[in-house]
């Protein structure tokens, strides 16, 4: 008999609400994938302010239940089992969404699993091209991780082989947009003007990649203060700032650097398929280059259609499926939100 | 009718299953924790535990009632989201009421009197109410030495902040929400939005130029 699982996300700026259906043979099928963004309220500050964010969760997260479950044609009743993001994500903003999904289970009276933001991600691939071969390799990258993992089950076994010892790669993105002037949040328009530039017009440094850094990790506030000193130069030469040139330069440098660690890590692993999701994983500079790299080295490339690479709820709901599927044990309703989940703790 | 009364507003965390007649509000059981992070964490259990004890079940319930503040924002989202979400997932009513008129039903003063609780930041939330226990003035949020109100007593855990004579309740108690809402859960009405009292906006400054990274 199939399974409905009900996902809640609320780790950042966006309340999310997904449903999915897990079918005996263990695959999951998207019913719905609703999702309330914050994101124009944080614009004029320049990054997610948690206050903003956490109000916006509370006023959104009852509404937005109610149109997945329209969406699906489904009734609160209908569902076997609740999955909701426990971390890592923003304190406050969890913590309506933990305090939602525990007021869910207790009313309807099915289990709950307390899951790993992170492992959503990676799962949500599977409602979009089935599922996961194991191992596989995972890039995740967005405005809040950058993380290099090896995915021996997305439901049981996800170990970290390197994270940003700084910025996000969607923060540099964030602030490089600002110093040229384009809008929050910053990975759309430098990718569009980048269309534009010529991506060797200037050498911007690659961090991380020396012969003594460590070979998995990524850093990007190096590259973000390399961008910000060269378009000062111009200025105070009195020259227009080439727009175009300086985001197709840095996103080279951004794109480069990951897909390189990212091939480099399949291939001494031996691991023949690479997930790339988060929200900066729709930038077409960085899924061409990693097209062409996994390519040239003979890897599987997947990467889930920009409406699934963005935090929702359906990522949640596929995640918690595929830990439904693998038996694990629920979590308590006490359970509480932890901003700082490592990924190995999938079900906390 | 059978209620289920919920309040994060304050340290205290804290669930009650209740009554609510004509005749007035019966308490049936309670689950009270004053800790003020763990809100998130106790919740749920407390409710679930308070409706084992009344020997009820959540399906059973008519209506639920919801302190919505002023409180520190974290915790009472706390509630207020699991409030929401039980009134959604058991298709029943979620009446919101002030978290101060909810202390303030359980005062017996016998003359007008204030609520005060801990805002943070060396800063109250407080109401002033008349001798029947009716608001007059507030919510508001100032320092403790701002409460200008005549009143010479207060209930609430920060009465003794501002000089007045204490009165109990500290806290909101599961009978004091049901009695601020009684009248609005007896008469039917549709229950008001449920929307925080946060009196404060969101600490947030718009960014100034980037910072120069250069020398010039
Ligand atoms: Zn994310």
């Amino acid at each position: 008999m199939s399974r409905i699982v009900l996902g809640i996300e609320s780790s950042c700026d966006e309340t999310g609400v997904g449903l999915v259906r897990l079918a005996d043979d263990g695959t999951v099928e998207l019913l719905a994938d609703e999702v309330a963004s914050s994101v124009e309220q944080h614009a004029r500050f320049g990054g997610v302010v948690p206050e903003v964010a956490s109000r916006a969760h509370l006023e959104a997260m009852v509404p937005t239940a109610e149109r997945a479950f329209a969406k699906a044609g489904l009734t609160l009743s209908d569902v076997d089992a609740i999955a909701v993001t426990a971390g890592p994500g923003l304190a406050g903003a969890l913590l309506v969404g933990v305090a939602a999904a525990k007021a869910y289970a207790a009313a309807l009276d099915v289990p709950l699993y307390g899951v790993n933001h992170l492992a959503g991600h990676i799962a949500v691939d599977t409602l979009q091209h089935g599922p996961l071969p194991k191992p596989c390799l995972a890039l995740l990258v967005s405005g809040g991780h950058s993380q290099l993992l090896r995915v021996d089950d997305v439901a049981s076994g996800i170990v970290e082989l390197g994270s940003t010892v700084d910025d996000a790669a969607g923060e540099a993105y964030d602030k490089v947009a600002r110093l040229l002037g384009l809008p929050y949040p910053g990975g759309p328009p430098i990718d569009k003007a980048a269309a534009d530039g010529n991506p060797e017009a200037i050498a911007f440094p690659r961090g991380m990649t020396g012969p003594r850094d460590a070979k998995f990790d990524f850093s990007f506030s190096g590259l973000k203060t390399a961008v910000a000193r060269w378009v000062e130069g111009a200025r105070r030469r009195g020259e227009e700032i080439p727009v175009a040139d300086v985001a197709a330069s840095f996103q080279e440098a951004v794109a480069d650097v990951l897909t390189a660690k990212a091939v480099r890590a399949a291939t001494e692993s031996g691991i023949g398929t690479l997930v790339i999701s988060g929200g900066v994983a729709a930038n077409s500079r960085l899924s061409a280059l990693a097209a062409q790299r996994c390519a040239e080295a003979g890897i599987e490339l997947r990467v889930p259609r920009p409406r699934l690479c963005t935090d929702n709820g359906a990522m949640i709901a596929a995640l918690g499926a595929h830990v439904v599927a693998a038996g694990r044990k629920p979590s308590g309703l006490d359970i509480s939100a932890n901003p700082a989940l490592p990924v190995d703790t999938i079900v906390v | 009718m059978l209620v289920l009364a919920l309040d994060t507003s304050t340290p205290a965390v804290t669930a009650g299953v209740v009554t609510v007649s004509a005749d007035g509000v019966t308490v049936l059981a309670e689950r009270v924790t004053i800790d003020a992070r763990a809100h998130g964490e106790l919740l749920t259990p407390h409710l679930l535990a308070a409706t084992e004890s009344a020997g009820v079940t959540l399906r059973e319930l008519d209506a639920l009632v919801c302190g919505v503040g002023p409180g520190p924002f974290t915790g009472l989202r706390a509630g207020m989201a699991t409030a929401a979400a039980l009134g959604h997932s058991l298709g029943i009513p979620v009446h919101p009421v002030c978290s101060l008129d909810a202390i303030a039903a359980e005062v017996t003063a016998g003359e007008p009197f204030l609520v005060v609780t801990d805002a943070r930041r060396r800063e109250v939330y407080w109401a002033a109410y008349d001798a029947g226990g009716t608001r007059t003035r507030g919510p508001e949020v100032s320092p403790p030495a701002d409460v200008d109100d005549p009143a010479r007593v207060a209930a609430g855990q920060q009465a003794p902040a501002v000089g007045r004579t204490v009165a109990e309740p500290a806290y909101p108690t599961p009978a004091g929400l049901a009695r601020a809402a009684a009248g609005r859960l007896l008469s039917g009405a549709t229950p008001d939005l449920l929307t925080p009292l946060y009196l404060r906006r969101p600490d947030a400054v718009e960014p100034g130029a980037p910072k120069r990274v250069t020398t010039p």
